[in-house]
């Protein structure tokens, strides 16, 4: 076969074996970035063109242009090109670059929302396509009970993937490159015929329904690549067919799927193997290899969903968690850096620095001294970059694992997640106190028990209420959960993404937390101080809270409090833990927030910590803002105390720092940020968004946007372009702790 | 042994080589016209601490610290409780971590040499200032005197202990080209001299000074820039 002229042999080619294949072929790179091209002219010129787009999209609003009369899928629109002569890669999401498909599969009411928030209006011919149609949304509201439907309501539970696409799946795209579309049909074949020979149960049939439809997509997934003029049946030959392939892949995904997160993998070191391969022959150059990555990033940064201004207040900036990871260590020893791990950071400069894809770096002490160099550099320049300890991960998830989203690892092709939603860990102690009634709303939301009685909080009488209405809310969570897998299953199961795993796949149920500081902070008060209660006279209620004394905080590295965090976030998956899930599926817990910090604080009240109602909690893990007082250090070793083991999905902490307190020349930061990294990995920590740059800056940004064009920072688990935040947004992001020198 | 500690910064990034631990002691006599942390003088006012709690807290960063991190002592000033500071380096070396001496030199008070001593054998690096070159003007800026600088610094080359010197430049006092350089002369007479970094004089510390009611004398002066301290630096390279 001609594509796999030169390539090692080995178990990848009798079975599909992404991890061999690479394992057998890749060549680790050791050296630095000084062999890097820059950007070419017709780069230049294209990406240009782009940025004007991109310019003109946010004049309009957030939104450039929407095609209201297809509903968005492989093969519903007619080919489209950002610049059909000079474009490399190619294909977009729809005909015309940033316009949106329409994508009803998960609610038909979200997508009509969606519409008229930018002006227009969904077509009759989709409205009549669906009006016989169930979607994921319909069903999820068929089954919801009234105690999920209140819990939601109060925002004890919010961002319940019920009305879009959950997301967080990752394909496992790089198998389109090495093996082509037949072979991939072929073996999903084979399964099937293997599932068919048993006498079937109620799962069989629905794998066996997953199956065809899988084999189908993958169909479609080759005549698409067709009306572009390709015929992906077979190996990709070369570099740049391999990164079309695979780009071609993700897009299937993607036309498919509004899923919240659509992340990429791990490519660039699958793609490296080409591109050696190539660069050997001689068949392109340094310069010619950049450019097909420059081309295949800008796509990934053209990719657009449609989504609800209420959608983005939760997920802000327009995200899509295009995550690739890069880096990180085979269980060999060797690195899996190679010289494509910089080329894809190199976008950074060659485009312009970009929240999308969402680079994210597999941190580990082993990694080579130059590449380390070289990503703390990329922050210090860019703040585009998040960090994730691969010495952590590599143990139970291997080598050739991915992040979907921010932070969640998974085994590229091998496990897939139910994701959704957050916990508000705040409101439960609040709920707790106040006998299963919502302090904003004053209804009845959990089971009924008498409000604390008391003027001052005792923390064992405290726990005694929490435990009893935890597993309240873990039951009422996972019920949620279980309800809305099965629907999405049912009405919008992801075909392309799917036929690129392997069919027996391990699955996760991914739940998360939030207001983990706050309720850290507060259950500190209580313990170490005097919490007196304000009850409001008409219903009883607590309402507000009056502290007296200091009482140790977290995020300076103080047991007391640290300690307090780390058993609460034990005691929550404990209580998941003990409900079934939905296919069986593993439990695992993340502190995470995305931009969501913001609206969790403005559905709770006052909390003990002294935090007033409405004010925004921390972002993901992070301690509260300003409370950190013993320096940045002391802050990281507090969250590294949490425990990756209790919370596998993972735990998600940004950290801002000013380039002066980082040293005092580009060189002494590059070392600094390094040994930062060393040490807090070293720490069992698990992730670190990091930005060095000035609150100044920001403040200047948001009074003069068209000074900053293209400021990017890192928010939680991912980075937004600072323009695409709310006002509301900005003034949070400025408001958290800088680290600054004394 | 107890102390009278300031405050700790978990991460200092220039303090020193590397990532550092900073430990800010309480009381200093100098009343630098420049002084940033004027909360530091006094000594009774900070809080004491076990020289043994402080190598604990310190030990919670080590896996930060790389190759060339570590603990550095800063104030106020260190030489204000010289036994203390020994201790505490003692105990650092005891653990193998890297110590840095962030102080003026100046013996003021009734500091007995030998206490010094034995706190430098115990030092990795002492980090020093000469707050002017001219004997008059660092009267004027100072409480303490450019003699009794030069008489630690020669001390420091005596006991072999690698030396750098930082200097405030301030504009209109500090920041003339030939009082930099004369002070950088100063400095490369020193054998065990391995850097001089030139810090912009800052007006962060304003609030602080408000707070404790105590006029803060350089309130009018301007900031020195960025580029300033580029300009100086390279002069100093060239000379």
């Amino acid at each position: 076969m001609t594509g796999w002229t030169g390539f090692k042999g080995g178990d990848w080619q009798e079975h599909i074996n992404v991890r061999d294949f690479i394992q057998k072929n890749y060549t680790p790179y050791e050296g630095n970035e000084d062999f890097l091209a820059s950007a070419t002219d017709r780069t230049k010129e294209l990406m240009h063109k782009l940025n004007g787009l991109f310019e003109l999209e946010q004049r309009f609003g957030g939104v450039l242009d929407i095609d209201t009369q297809h509903v968005t899928s492989l093969l519903n629109y007619n080919p489209g090109y950002l610049d059909k002569d000079k474009e490399i890669i190619v294909g977009l999401q729809t005909d015309r670059p940033l316009r949106r498909g329409v994508n009803p599969f998960g609610g038909l009411n979200m997508t009509r929302k969606a519409c008229e928030a930018y002006g227009y209006k969904l077509s009759e011919k989709v409205e009549e396509e669906f009006l016989y149609r169930t979607t994921h949304n319909d069903g999820v509201f068929r089954v919801y009970s009234d105690e999920i439907r209140k819990a939601r309501h109060v925002g004890i539970i919010t961002g319940l993937p019920d009305a879009y696409g959950r997301g967080r799946i990752i394909g496992d795209y790089r198998r389109v490159a090495l093996y082509g579309i037949d072979r991939l049909i072929e073996e999903k074949k084979k399964d099937k015929a293997e599932l068919s020979s048993k006498v079937p149960d109620a799962e069989t049939i629905r794998r066996l329904e997953e199956l065809f439809q899988q084999i189908n997509f993958l169909g479609k997934l080759k005549d698409m690549a067709k009306m572009y003029g390709f015929d992906i049946s077979l190996p990709a030959t070369d570099s740049k067919e391999a990164v079309q392939w695979l780009y071609f892949a993700y897009l299937a995904a993607i036309k498919e799927q509004n899923g919240a997160a659509m992340s990429l993998g791990r490519v660039s070191t699958f793609l490296d193997i080409y591109f050696e391969r190539d660069l050997k022959a001689g068949k392109y150059t340094e310069s010619e290899l950049q450019e097909i990555l420059d081309d295949f990033v800008m796509k990934l940064r053209m990719a657009r969903h449609l989504r609800t201004p209420e959608y983005n207040e939760l997920f802000a900036g327009d995200p899509m968690w295009i995550t690739e990871s890069i880096g990180g260590m085979g269980e060999d020893g060797r690195t899996l850096v190679t010289k494509n791990s910089f080329r894809i950071l190199n976008t950074l400069y060659t485009l312009g620095s970009s929240a999308e894809p969402n680079l994210t770096v597999l941190y580990s002490k082993d990694l080579p001294a130059a590449f380390k160099r070289f990503v703390a550099k990329v922050s210090c320049d860019t703040d585009a970059i998040q960090y994730e300890n691969d010495d952590l991960m590599r143990p139970i998830y291997g080598d050739d694992y991915g992040i979907a989203c921010c932070v969640s690892a998974m085994r590229l092709g091998k496990d897939m997640q139910f994701f959704g939603a957050r916990a508000n860990l705040a409101k439960l102690l609040l709920m707790s106190l106040n006998g299963g009634m919502d302090e904003r709303y004053d209804m009845q939301v959990g089971p009924q028990m008498p409000v604390y009685e008391g003027e001052y909080l005792e923390y064992d009488k405290v726990m005694e209420r929490m435990d009893y209405y935890r597993d309240w809310l873990a039951k009422t969570y996972v019920s949620a959960m279980n309800m809305i897998h099965y629907m999405h299953d049912k009405y919008a199961y992801e075909k392309t993404q799917m036929a690129l795993h392997d069919t027996d796949v391990h699955r996760y149920m991914a739940f998360g937390v939030a207001g983990l500081s706050v309720l850290a902070d507060s259950l500190s008060a209580i313990k170490y101080a005097k919490v007196k209660v304000v009850k409001d006279p008409e219903t009883g209620l607590i309402k507000d809270f009056v502290t007296e004394g200091d009482f140790p905080k977290y995020g300076n590295d103080d047991d007391r409090v640290d300690l307090l965090a780390k058993e609460q976030t034990e005691k929550f998956i404990t209580a998941l833990r003990k409900i079934p899930t939905y296919r069986n599926a593993e439990h695992t817990l993340s502190i995470l927030t995305i931009t969501s910090n913001v609206m969790y604080g403005k559905k709770t009240g006052n909390t003990p910590d002294g935090r007033k109602a409405g004010e925004p909690f921390a972002p993901g893990a992070n301690p509260m803002h300003g409370r950190d007082t013993n320096g940045a250090l002391a802050s990281l070793n507090s969250v590294a105390k949490l425990s990756y083991d209790t919370c596998r999905d993972g735990i998600s902490n940004t950290f801002s720092i000013v380039p002066d307190a980082l040293g005092h020349s580009d060189e002494e930061r590059y070392t600094n940020l390094v040994s930062i990294l060393d040490g807090y990995f070293a720490k069992k920590a698990h992730h670190i968004n990091v930005n060095v740059l000035n609150r100044d800056t920001l403040i200047d940004a948001m009074n003069h946007p068209e000074k900053y064009p293209t400021l990017t920072i890192r928010v939680s688990g991912y980075a937004v372009m600072f323009n695409k935040l709310t006002l509301e947004q900005k003034k949070e992001v400025i408001s958290r702790t800088f680290h600054e020198a004394i | 042994m107890k102390g009278y500690v300031h405050s700790f910064q978990s991460m200092g990034a220039v303090d020193g080589p590397g990532i550092r631990f900073v430990v800010f002691l309480q009381g200093c006599p100098l009343r630098c016209a420049f002084c940033h942390n004027p909360d530091s003088w006094h000594k009774e006012q900070g809080q004491l601490f076990e020289a043994s709690e402080i190598i604990d807290k310190v030990k919670r960063y080590t896996e930060y610290f790389g190759k060339e991190g570590g603990i550095t002592l800063s104030g106020g000033e260190p030489l204000m409780q010289p036994e203390f500071a020994a201790e505490i380096f003692r105990l650092a070396k005891e653990a193998g971590i890297n110590t840095c001496l962030d102080t003026s030199g100046n013996f003021l008070g009734n500091v007995p040499e030998d206490s010094v001593k034995t706190l430098l054998s115990y030092t990795d690096l002492v980090i020093s200032d000469i707050k002017h070159a001219d004997k008059k003007a660092f009267k004027e800026l100072t409480l303490g005197s450019l003699e009794k600088t030069k008489t630690f610094l020669k001390l420091t080359e005596e006991m072999n202990i690698p030396l750098w010197i930082r200097h405030v430049v301030v504009p209109g006092i500090t920041d003339g080209t030939r009082e930099v350089l004369e002070m950088a002369g100063i400095a490369k007479k020193f054998k065990n001299l391995k850097k001089i970094e030139l810090l912009p004089f800052h007006k962060m510390c304003e609030s602080k000074y408000e707070q404790l009611g105590i006029t803060f004398s350089l309130k009018d002066t301007p900031e020195c820039s960025k580029e300033k301290i580029q300009v100086l630096t390279s002069l100093i390279a060239a000379y």
